[in-house]
């Protein structure tokens, strides 16, 4: 391990679903602004990572820390999203009768308890940032539109958007492409790729191609561990790797 | 209305919306009731034709409490999802508050006479007023328990339900057991709530005669008040971000709490202010109508809101007002004209306007935003 601090620490994970162990001493750290890509074959226990992650599950032993400060395993969900770690699930959850504009007003950093969200107001400086946000992820015409109106992709990048609202330092995206049309996954690789830097982010997907296009570093899970880290080119030329996924 | 207009454009940049149209509209009709029907009652003598007699004051009265009560529970359930089947249990509440306090307005007039006890209580052989009987002869005591207590109660059982992540039909079922617990609770002359009978024969509120015209006017006129201002109250929630926050969660609840929001908190709040808003309803009720017995808790009456809601258009709060008011005045009819059907044509139509108007009867009218 590097001195230079990490956004997200995990080691040595376990989480065991009835004997069944879907993470086994799981080992992974992001940095910061970088875009990791996590690949896996089904069951791979990619989806449990992001669990533990968001503290929707617990693990049966090791240690999940968000920079050097904050252990993750201390906190509930919504206070997980309140320090930054926002999360984008596998099917697309925007609030279908609330238009865009509502939607990511929602997803904005700040006011959450009843009280305070039912006095505030929307400053200038967070319109702008609803504007800037509705530029990135190109829904500016759709501002008005409730969100059940928006087609599959264009669900997809409004939840990203949200994600953005909150002004989130780690960014975990579960399958973004899934269902896109070529077009559509084009722009979303365009998107995520602009996000890092900003943003440190996880993403996690199926599609190689698409993994291929936006990655500078690839893990890839088997069976609840790491089996191998690097570039496409080295992953893709690990044999490990090879056997248990690409190979197939 | 040009006015008016203006201070619609919200904070999200929208047109004026809908909401505000039909509202203004809405105050409109309370306004007209709150002008003519004192008018109609006090001014034009009682030969002519359109002298409105005390009977149809009460009447009118009844269903403006109604009113309030249904827009109690379209607030949580139009909006946050919440489909209480107990909220006549707050209504009673309120109701009872109110009939304490006139209980022991009737003092020596009573049948036994005696200065503090209530008759129940001197047939009962009770020789001291029990404790929690204090201070019910002040009426801004009795004001406040009609807040207090409703909001007390849904606190405590909504903050047990909401943290447990008890939702849907679960809810809705332990509700019913809730208001039925109380109606046997109730029923008991132990309890000291005069049993069966409930409270009746009163006197007169804050030395004004109950029987009096003028009394049932003001009365209604208060009602009236009453319901735009828990109206208006419902719409600055509903339209503020806590409200956007409210329809969150009714759609997709766990998504909203990813966003950091706390759920059961805004579950609790929204529930309580309901409460509140049904206690009053309870509460102005009583006088009008004369009477608060346990049969008020029924679960059948917490069913039959939801059929006014559902029947006005829920998610719409002045739908669900409507509803509540021509739901009952066809009850009213129907119970007169042909008492035996009367059930079957609120079960016949719940069913109906289930399967063919969704949106109820505000669903019907012609909306000038085209749903996109």
């Amino acid at each position: 391990m590097t001195i230079r601090d990490k956004v997200l620490y995990l080691e040595k994970v376990t989480v065991s679903f009835d004997g069944f162990k879907a993470l086994n001493e799981l080992s992974l750290y992001v940095d910061p602004g970088e875009l990791l890509c996590i690949i896996g074959p089904n069951g791979a226990g990619k989806t449990t990572m992001m669990d533990v992650i968001t503290g929707k599950t617990r693990p049966d032993s090791g240690t999940a820390w968000f920079g050097r400060e904050i252990d993750l395993l201390k906190l509930s969900e919504p206070q997980i999203a309140q320090i930054g770690i926002g999360r984008k699930f596998q099917k697309p959850t925007v609030f279908e009768q609330l238009t865009v504009f509502e939607n990511l007003e929602l997803a904005l950093a700040g006011h959450r308890s009843f009280m305070k969200t039912f006095l505030a107001g929307m400053s200038a400086a967070q319109h702008k940032r609803v504007d800037e946000v509705l530029e990135i992820i190109g829904l500016g015409d759709q501002r008005m539109a409730l969100g059940k109106i928006l087609s599959h992709g264009q669900k997809q990048w409004l939840e990203i958007g949200m994600l953005l609202m909150q002004e989130p330092e780690l960014l975990l995206v579960d399958e973004p492409v899934a269902g896109m049309t070529p077009q559509e996954i084009e722009r979303t690789s365009t998107l995520l790729r602009s996000l890092a830097g900003g943003h440190s982010v996880v993403v996690v997907e199926h599609d190689m191609e698409f993994v291929r296009s936006i990655a500078k570093r690839v893990t890839v899970l088997h069976e609840g561990r790491v089996i191998s880290e690097g570039n496409m080119d080295h992953v893709q030329n690990d044999p490990r790797v090879i056997e248990v996924y690409l190979g197939e | 209305m040009l006015l008016l207009q203006r201070s619609w454009i919200t904070a999200s940049g929208k047109s004026p919306s809908e909401e505000a149209r039909r509202g203004a509209w809405f105050l409109g009709a309370l306004a007209f009731v709150a002008i003519v029907v004192p008018i109609l009652n006090q001014a034009v003598p009682p030969t002519s034709a359109f002298h409105l007699s005390a009977f149809a004051l009460t009447l009118i009265g009844k269903y403006m409490c109604y009113a309030m009560l249904a827009l109690a529970v379209d607030l949580i359930w139009g909006y946050c999802g919440i489909l209480s089947l107990g909220h006549a249990a707050f209504f009673s509440l309120g109701g009872y508050a109110m009939g304490m306090y006139l209980m022991r307005q009737i003092g020596t007039r009573g049948v036994y006479g005696d200065p503090v006890l209530p008759d129940f209580m001197v047939f009962l052989n009770w020789k001291s007023l029990p404790w929690f009987w204090y201070g019910f002869n002040h009426f801004a005591f009795a004001v406040a328990m009609m807040f207090i207590v409703p909001a007390l109660l849904a606190g405590v059982f909504g903050w047990f339900a909401f943290r447990s992540r008890v939702t849907g039909v679960y809810f809705s079922i332990i509700t019913q057991a809730l208001s039925y617990a109380l109606m046997l609770a109730f029923f008991r002359n132990d309890m000291g709530f005069g049993g069966n009978n409930g409270f009746t024969d009163f006197k007169e509120i804050l030395g004004y005669d109950l029987h009096s015209d003028r009394t049932k006017v003001v009365l209604l006129v208060l009602t009236v008040v009453a319901l735009a201002a828990s109206y208006l109250a419902c719409r600055a929630i509903v339209e503020s971000r806590a409200g956007r926050v409210m329809r969150a969660i009714r759609d997709a609840e766990s998504r909203t709490r990813f966003l950091g929001y706390p759920v059961e908190s805004f579950k609790l709040w929204v529930f309580v202010f309901s409460a509140i808003v049904a206690g009053i309803a309870g509460a102005l009720f009583v006088p009008q109508v004369g009477v608060i017995n346990p049969g008020e808790f029924a679960p059948i009456n917490s069913i039959e809101v939801v059929i006014w809601v559902a029947v006005g258009g829920r998610g719409t709060l002045f739908g669900a007002a409507l509803g509540a008011v021509l739901v009952n005045y066809a009850k009213t009819y129907l119970t007169g004209a042909f008492p035996e059907v009367w059930l079957y044509a609120l079960g016949a139509l719940f069913v109906l306007v289930t399967l063919f108007l969704p949106r109820g009867i505000a669903g019907l009218i012609p909306s000038k935003v085209k749903e996109k």
